[in-house]
């Protein structure tokens, strides 16, 4: 006899995405000094100041050591789990004049010309990609 | 009496509005995405609205982290073009139709939808670039807009039956204005689309060929998606398309499907283009 399954949360099915970070309390709370240093990039005068000297810039806002270090390095993929927001790290990547799809293949771990070739053949496919419960060697 | 005649639903890509300002709608890469825009162009200078209701959503541009209203509208006179980190698109500034809009808001609030007044907004590519896509490169442009920004990026975004739901109180709202207005509506964003993380790339054809088969069809289909079943099938930023869900309740059940262009990709996105008229 099997055991009844219990259904997931709402909650516990967007965590079951694979390689996606749903923009929830827990990652707006996490990143929201982060995503609030991102949104001062909206002014010219505020991304000139902080590419003249980063760290003097960042040291004006609360960020943890670790979200401090993933912005100096750009580390996109780490921004993301440190709370950053797509959007917000979107003016970062302004500032430093790189598109939205510069960003992505980061984020996914490919060269800028393989996910460019990715997306022109149709895009990431959904198969094997709906579920961490499809994807190879995942604990 | 004010009068909504049709609705567009337009992805919002900011690389489209990027290739229109730069001129290179021409090279391959571009070229079938915007030859598939002309018939809309063409349509939209023959209907002629006075007014554009675009529901779109803020890229964290001129809502920080500091306040997210889950729906909110533009009432102001105009709404300049923002700068979202790498200067603001050299496109005309929007102009507001605050009469019209304070109308809505009004009519919206007494009818349990309760916005929030935006009197000063800043618009960036999430609606700029549905009026790049709808009216062209332009001096000025052809038509008053009224912005209605959706929450689609902090969960929980607005279930897409409260879309839906907020769209036929759209339609009450504008059959109440006194004023003879032809109206459209454009429900933005999507089609499926993944920005960030290790699944970034994703998109998926044929969910998108369905919603847009029921969105004309059978509207009610789609109404039981929840925020799970866009993220996981059309990409986390796919859930968008709940704006697009507005833009359908507004119109008449029997609404026609006049139009529909989908391309691949448009940088991260599968972009998707329908027209339907009441």
């Amino acid at each position: 006899m099997s055991t009844p399954m219990r259904r997931l949360s709402i909650k516990e099915q967007l965590e079951d995405i694979p390689g996606t970070y749903p923009f929830t309390k827990e990652r707006c709370r996490l990143g929201y000094h982060l995503n609030l240093f991102f949104t001062t990039l909206l002014k010219e005068e505020n991304r000139r100041e902080f590419l003249a000297d980063e760290d003097t810039y960042l040291a004006k806002y609360p960020l943890t050591d670790e979200q401090r270090q993933a912005v100096r390095a750009r580390d996109w993929a780490a921004m993301l789990k440190l709370g950053g927001n797509i959007y917000h790290m979107s003016k970062l990547g302004g500032t430093d004049h790189l598109t939205f799809q510069y960003l992505a293949g980061r984020m996914a771990g490919m060269s800028e010309q393989d996910y460019r070739d990715m997306m022109m053949r149709g895009g990431r496919p959904i198969a094997g990609n709906r579920s961490k419960a499809e994807l190879p060697n995942q604990s | 009496m004010a009068r909504i005649i049709a609705g567009i639903g337009t992805s919002h890509v900011p690389a489209i509005g990027v290739a229109a300002d730069q001129g290179i709608t021409d090279q391959p890469y571009w070229k079938p995405l915007f030859e598939g825009y002309g018939p809309v162009r063409q349509w939209m200078k023959q209907i002629r609205p006075d007014v554009a209701i675009i529901v779109y959503n803020d890229h964290c541009v001129a809502l920080s982290p500091a306040s997210i209203p889950t729906f909110a509208i533009g009432v102001g006179d105009e709404f300049k073009p923002a700068d979202e980190g790498w200067g603001p698109r050299p496109v005309p500034v929007v102009k507001g139709d605050p009469d019209f809009a304070w109308h809505l808001a009004e009519s919206l609030i007494l009818d349990d939808f309760d916005l929030t007044i935006m009197n000063q907004l800043e618009v960036d590519h999430g609606l700029t670039v549905p009026l790049t896509i709808a009216c062209g490169q332009t001096s000025e442009w052809p038509c008053r807009v009224v912005p209605l920004e959706v929450n689609v990026v902090l969960y929980p975004q607005p279930s897409g039956r409260r879309c839906f739901a907020l769209g036929r109180a759209l339609a009450r709202a504008v059959a109440s204005y006194p004023q003879d207005l032809k109206v459209v509506v454009l429900g933005t964003g999507g089609m499926s689309h993944q920005i960030h993380g290790e699944r970034a790339g994703l998109i998926n054809r044929e969910w998108d060929t369905a919603f847009l088969d029921n969105l004309t069809a059978d509207p009610q289909r789609l109404l039981s998606l929840n925020h799970v079943d866009y993220m996981r099938d059309a990409g986390a930023e796919g859930i968008e398309l709940i704006m697009w869900l507005i833009m359908r309740g507004a119109l008449n059940d029997d609404a026609r499907e006049i139009y529909r262009h989908y391309h691949i990709p448009a940088s991260n996105t599968a972009a998707g283009l329908i027209v339907l008229e009441n």
